[in-house]
């Protein structure tokens, strides 16, 4: 009786440490070395895996600046500064403080502006609209107003108003860039957010003739070039018919907002101008 | 009786104007001709504004191997060469030429003589059709002379006719066979010739008997042309399908008819050759069917190019009203006009009118999986597989599943019970696809 017992405890031992013997070669055979700072720099991301850097994800990001060793050219938009920071720490380097952007839409055809003269019968998307025509208004540049933009945002940051028909960006946006690639129309900009979110845009991309441009949007953007002659900073072009504000020169001076004869160009965030005191008010009270 | 094997629909043939005889259309006071009416490259305009042009002179020069010649289609003064909005709205270049009376080039010869012999070689055949900017009729506007430019190692062997027209209310390739059935003959045996075979097929669906009729007793006159009576099914026009239905014979996935030793043309553009090599005649008017429940006297119409669809529309009777909808070609492929301003081009088989109650489409709900699609494609795709892929931008495996082979036929769309707008779809995704392509090649 206690012979069985014995038996089977020894072959049952040589087993186990024959299995050890092998699995240990086997481990040392498949080993896969991993360097310990992605763990750390993936930790420190945010993980909203939006791909904004350009990766696949949060991981695939850490893995890149393990790789390259150097934050030159790699930048989280979801974390911003404060996160690249700590990644800098985490990886000894420094880090190069960057402008926040955010994401701008540069068309204000909305519903009054650039009435719909056809209706446009299919499902909800701006990819279906732009491949089967010029939109209901006419206009083959400006914003469809379906919304795939809102469906790309991972952010919550985009919602299209039921007034104008057109998308508004909230202040979640992180500048990720996934509504850019999503507009077929190329109507949406990533811009420096700006001082106080303040910022100066042209809203209108539309390049045909002032003429034809102005018969479907009443707010497009004619090409007249009042506001390159007027921006003392040199930040304004003017290409196809179309000005184009550069936000690294623009000092947000406002001379062009209040030049441009359509309203194309738009400021955010300004505080209302003081209205010239009349004079007569003046003369009013001197009597 | 004949036809292609895999799905198909029978969609209810409305041919409203198929006892109409076709009715030369007035002269419009001013055309715009679009410098894009085939498949390719645009052509480059060689006249200027001020520019005295007489009906048939040269007016834009196809650039490229697949690109053609584009024809004045009246005498006048050319206005100016400028962005004019197409179909979908989006402009493009067009000449816009002011009409003064109707002044022809000496060398078209505008008697109604039929000239039976033809004299010239199969490359000066070639030749002349791509001069005279003949593209095909059915739709595809495909520039004809690069058809019968065989590939080296390739050997057609037949000449196969498309006389379908398998679009519900069309009727102009119908009515072009009644009509001018003999130069119709003459025109394919010039492409039988241009091609170097001996058997030219012509396929007419069942529903037009007068027109299979009427051909066979022709036919019966020159070796080597036969008339093969069709069963009514959508999409039997696509090439693919008629090359199955008539010789039985299935064209490689990504590649062309002549592969299977078969070359197809339309009705339309065998009577354009006529014209062409036996007339001197440049392809400068087309067949249009002007037809739609909401239109008073639906009609034929040779049509110049470049004339406006609101003149075609306001001449059948149309008035407007909220809710109709305008289609540039038939109700399964066509497209609807933004505008009805719009220049009739080579590629203007119809004018349809859907009236308001039609012209809605049905809300969009769950796929049931009840493969209607699958059982329906012509080309065996899986539809609802295609559109998924699309939708969710999972393109490689959309590339896999063969969505370049889709021939846009929408028969997944129009069979769907639950709405779905499949055939949107699967385009938005054969363009992420051919692009993806475009990428890899480029690498």
């Amino acid at each position: 009786m206690n012979e069985i017992i014995i038996y089977s405890m020894i072959t049952l031992a040589g087993l186990g440490i024959a299995s050890a013997v092998i699995l240990y070669f086997v481990a040392q055979k498949f080993k896969v070395i991993e360097d310990p700072r992605i763990d750390i720099v993936a930790d420190i991301l945010p993980g909203a895996n939006c791909g904004g850097c350009g990766f696949a994800g949060c991981r695939n990001f850490a893995e890149a600046i393990v790789k390259a060793e150097s934050l030159e050219g790699l930048a989280c938009p979801v974390g911003g500064a404060v996160v690249m920071g700590n990644v800098g720490q985490a990886m000894g380097l420094t880090v190069e403080a960057t402008e926040p952007k955010i994401a701008v839409v540069r068309c204000n055809g909305s519903k009054a502006h650039a009435p719909a003269k056809v209706v446009f019968d299919s499902a909800s998307r701006c990819s279906f609209a732009h491949s089967l025509f010029s939109g209901e208004s006419g206009c083959p540049d400006g914003c469809l107003g379906l919304g795939d933009c809102v469906v790309s945002c991972h952010f919550d940051a985009l919602h299209i108003d039921s007034e104008t028909g057109l998308p508004v960006v909230n202040d979640k946006c992180v500048a990720c860039g996934a509504c850019v690639k999503a507009c077929p129309r190329g109507v949406i900009e990533l811009r420096y957010k700006g001082k106080k979110d303040r910022r100066v845009f042209v809203s209108c991309i539309n390049t045909e003739k002032g003429a034809i441009a102005k018969k479907n949007c009443e707010v497009a953007c004619i090409g007249c070039g009042k506001c390159v002659k007027v921006c003392p900073f040199d930040a304004i072009t003017l290409a196809n018919n179309l000005a184009y504000i550069d936000f690294e020169k623009c000092k947000l001076c406002r001379k062009c907002v209040a030049e441009c004869p359509t309203g194309a160009i738009h400021e955010l965030n300004f505080p209302t101008r003081k209205e010239p005191v009349a004079t007569s008010e003046q003369s009013d009270t001197t009597t | 009786m004949k036809t292609f094997k895999i799905g198909g629909v029978h969609p209810e043939e409305n041919k409203l104007s198929a006892g109409k005889p076709i009715e030369v259309f007035p002269i419009p006071q001013k055309v715009y001709i679009p410098l894009s009416q085939s498949l390719g490259a645009p052509s480059k305009p060689v006249v200027k504004k001020g520019d005295v042009v007489k009906v048939g002179q040269m007016i834009a020069q196809g650039e490229g191997f697949i690109s053609s010649n584009i024809h004045s289609s009246v005498s006048g003064t050319v206005v100016k060469v400028e962005d004019y909005p197409g179909a979908g709205g989006y402009r493009s270049p067009a000449i816009f030429i002011d009409v003064e009376g109707d002044e022809w080039e000496e060398s078209i010869d505008r008697t109604e003589a039929l000239n039976k012999e033809c004299a010239l070689s199969p490359e000066e055949i070639v030749g002349r059709l791509k001069s005279f900017g003949i593209v095909g009729l059915g739709g595809a506007t495909f520039p004809s002379h690069v058809k019968l430019m065989v590939p080296a190692g390739k050997k057609p062997e037949f000449l196969i006719i498309n006389g379908v027209e398998c679009e519900p209310y069309l009727t102009s390739d119908h009515r072009l066979m009644m009509e001018h059935g003999e130069e119709l003959m003459v025109g394919i045996s010039i492409l039988m010739k241009g091609l170097g075979v001996t058997k030219a097929f012509i396929g007419i669906e069942n529903n037009k008997p007068d027109a299979i009729g009427h051909l066979s007793k022709l036919a019966s006159s020159w070796p080597g042309i036969e008339v093969h009576p069709l069963k009514v099914k959508y999409p039997q026009g696509g090439e693919k399908q008629l090359i199955k239905a008539l010789v039985n014979r299935e064209v490689p996935s990504g590649k062309l008819p002549i592969e299977v030793g078969c070359v197809v043309n339309n009705v339309g553009t065998a009577f354009a050759v006529y014209e062409a090599v036996q007339k001197n005649k440049p392809l400068f008017e087309r067949v249009v069917t002007v037809t739609g429940k909401s239109i008073p006297t639906p009609g034929n119409f040779m049509v110049r190019i470049g004339t406006l669809v609101s003149a075609l529309l306001v001449h059948s009777g149309f008035s407007a009203e909220d809710g109709l909808k305008v289609i540039g070609g038939g109700p399964m492929m066509g497209k609807a006009l933004t505008n009805l301003d719009v220049p009739v081009v080579k590629g203007t088989s119809g004018i349809l009118v859907m009236p308001a109650s039609e012209s809605k489409r049905m809300a969009e709900q769950s796929c049931i999986r009840c493969s209607r699609c699958t059982t329906v494609c012509p080309m065996g795709l899986e539809p609802f597989q295609l559109a998924t892929e699309s939708e969710r931008a999972f393109y490689e495996l959309a590339e896999k599943d063969r969505i370049l082979d889709c021939i846009e036929c929408g028969s997944c769309h129009y069979t769907c019970p639950s709405g779905r707008h499949l055939l949107d779809h699967i385009r938005v995704g054969k363009a992420a696809v051919a692009k993806l392509i475009r990428a890899r090649a480029a690498k």
